[in-house]
């Protein structure tokens, strides 16, 4: 944890060193990156307006994960397992219950955060790898989960279900990828600002103060079981409602879609977002969604090992990832102020 | 009856598998302090070598001794190049970078050997050990140099200097330098010894799971839990924790209704989860006491 500490550390410092350059700095560039997402989608094609709006979904999977390591300090390989239930939930009641898909968000949310938080129960005793173990038993366990026979009625199966696609309301204009981009983009800057806001809140400050040394926590009063499944549900919560989301914009959710393979994806877009840090969620979805793309027109045979070798050159250029350049970026301004 | 000591003894034989690898799990535990998720596709990758040192014609005891030395030096290269000047970044980055020298091993050896299955020779013999048509020759031979393993692992480092000076370095840094100990290079020693322990867990498992690309994966999981089990700070207790979740694994597969093959993992996982519920260090692993 103290490597944790180092990033927070070297934070505050630069925020210390430059305090009202960087508030405007941080703030220009989110609004420069919102238009950007606002208006882009009108004028490209609808591939690529599907790329994004998997862009956002799994940057709200990496943020929820961001919450849980970067915030409560735990650390968690079956992010796939939560995201799995979110999918199936909104799969399930739309198919099954014709319910709407816009509904059917806040439930598959709230039936995540209470998975999430009875998986936390147990795995309050466990932390670092045995935490780690526990969270990848979930996460193998979870296809085989859903093949189970008696439950294949409701999930279809290794078939899985097919989802219907949504027009957009209202008789607006636009094409179903357009729409669910949009819709995407309304939940995610949602479940943005709740997040951050989380954080600077009292359960935030504990959560870190749990991160950074969990003895001095509970001897300072803090809930340390209490906020710890709290911190799990949280970012079970997340992870299901982009799950659902995922299962919308994909048309189909099948068992082998959520193997570990999506929740070690996942942990990579946190790691080269930079642990901790919001923003960086969103670099690291990029990351972890046209880095492989990118391997594989380089050499289709050699595909992995470019993808490696790719993301060695991001950690050795920035180990605390994302979050780096933009600390850097700060000073940088603030030289420039002083000059 | 004498269907469950069947399935024990058959649990055994693959038990030994997991605490092979197991043992080098520790191995780099205890020099680096990470679980090292390329330690599969590194004994794989070594395991390839010594196929195709047995192709151009190399004996098997010498093709044995040359990817041993292959593997040894092979560790320590990759620590030296790609992890040392990762020492500082955190954590996380430098499990990261497990992950991308997985996908780096995993593709290259697909590329070079392809993924087709190979056999693998054994040095033991397949005929059934004593009699019994539960163990084969192999599988016996295999359980035996794994405790030999063992054995020489524990002289090593109780009796030798070095062997003390890894463990000073794995234990407190700070005053091992003081005392003259180059901890950076016992790191790498470390590196070099879990490649090659890794390299002997990959020759005796090839000839049961034959020898292909991803055949690790599945084998590193058990590996990994084996080590859990055991407690992550003790060699012998990845020994224990091996041979019971070869057993474990076998007697859910027979036992629970409705475990198939693809259950067996998960349950068994769960099952190594509640004893670690209870004892949270491991069987025999030591509990650390932290200042605030």
């Amino acid at each position: 944890m103290s490597a944790a500490e180092e990033v927070v550390a070297e934070g505050h410092q630069a925020v210390e060193a430059v305090p009202k350059r960087a508030m405007t700095l941080g703030t220009g560039t989110s609004l420069v990156v919102l238009a950007a997402l606002l208006i882009v989608p009108m004028f490209v094609k609808n591939f690529v307006i599907f790329q994004m709006t998997m862009l956002l979904i799994y940057g709200l999977a990496v943020l929820a994960l961001n919450i849980l390591t970067g915030g409560s300090g735990q650390f968690s390989l079956g992010q796939s397992a939560f995201y799995a239930v979110g999918a199936y939930t909104s799969a399930v009641l739309m198919e099954h219950a014709n319910i709407n898909y816009a509904l059917t968000i806040p439930i598959s949310a709230v039936v995540c955060f209470g998975f999430g938080y009875l998986f936390g129960k147990p795995a309050l005793r466990l932390s670092g790898v045995y935490l780690a173990l526990a969270t990848f038993a979930l996460a193998t366990a979870m296809p085989q989960l859903l093949k189970l026979n008696f439950l294949e009625h409701w999930t279809g199966g290794v078939q899985g279900l097919v989802v219907t696609k949504p027009d957009a309301p209202f008789g607006l204009p636009m094409s179903q990828d357009t729409w669910l981009y949009y819709f995407t983009l309304i939940v995610t800057i949602a479940i943005y600002i709740f997040s951050v806001n989380l954080l600077r809140s009292r359960s935030g400050r504990a959560f870190m103060a749990i991160r950074d040394n969990e003895i001095a926590a509970s001897s300072m009063g803090v809930n340390v079981a209490l906020y710890k499944t709290l911190a799990f549900g949280v970012s079970a919560g997340i992870t299901g409602v982009a799950g659902s989301l995922g299962a919308i914009a994909v048309q189909f959710v099948a068992p082998d879609s959520y193997t570990i393979t999506l929740a070690i994806s996942l942990f990579l877009g946190m790691v080269v977002g930079g642990v901790g840090w919001l923003p960086g969620s969103f670099v690291g979805a990029a990351f972890i969604i046209f880095v492989p793309n990118m391997a594989e027109s380089i050499s289709k045979g050699l595909s992995g090992a470019v993808f490696g070798v790719l993301l060695f050159l991001v950690i050795y250029l920035v180990p605390h990832g994302a979050r780096q350049i933009a600390i850097l970026g700060q000073q940088f301004a603030g030289k420039l102020k002083k000059n | 009856m004498e269907l469950f000591t069947n399935q024990v003894l058959a649990g055994i034989a693959t038990g030994a598998i997991y605490a092979c690898m197991a043992l080098a799990v520790v191995m780099i535990y205890q020099a680096i302090d990470h679980l090292n998720f390329a330690q599969g596709e590194m004994a794989m990758f070594s395991t390839f070598i010594s196929w195709q040192l047995m192709q151009w014609g190399v004996p098997y005891w010498a093709a044995f001794v040359i990817t041993l030395a292959f593997s040894f030096v092979a560790g320590i290269a990759i620590e030296r190049i790609l992890f040392k000047p990762l020492t500082k970044a955190p954590v996380l980055t430098n499990v990261a970078g497990f992950i991308a020298l997985f996908a780096i091993i995993n593709s290259s050896a697909g590329l070079i050997w392809d993924f087709t299955i190979k056999q693998y020779p054994t040095p033991f013999g397949s005929a059934p050990f004593l009699g019994s048509q539960l163990i084969s020759t192999h599988q016996a031979g295999m359980i035996g140099v794994t405790v030999l393993l063992l054995l020489g692992l524990y002289f090593f480092f109780q009796y030798t200097r070095i062997g003390l000076a890894m463990r000073a370095a794995a234990s407190v840094p700070e005053s091992a330098r003081l005392v003259g100990i180059n901890t950076s290079w016992m790191i790498a020693l470390g590196w070099g010894m879990a490649t090659a322990i890794g390299s002997i867990a990959g020759m005796l498992i090839a000839p049961v799971v034959f020898l292909e690309p991803n055949m690790m994966g599945g084998v590193l999981i058990y590996g990994f839990a084996a080590a859990v089990l055991g407690g992550l700070s003790s060699p012998f207790g990845a020994v224990v924790g091996g041979f019971l979740v070869g057993v474990f694994e076998n007697l859910a597969g027979t036992y629970i209704p409705g475990v198939g093959n693809e259950l067996k993992l998960p349950i068994a996982l769960a099952l190594i989860i509640s004893v670690l519920v209870v004892k949270p260090a491991g069987l025999f692993g030591r509990h650390i006491v932290k200042r605030v």
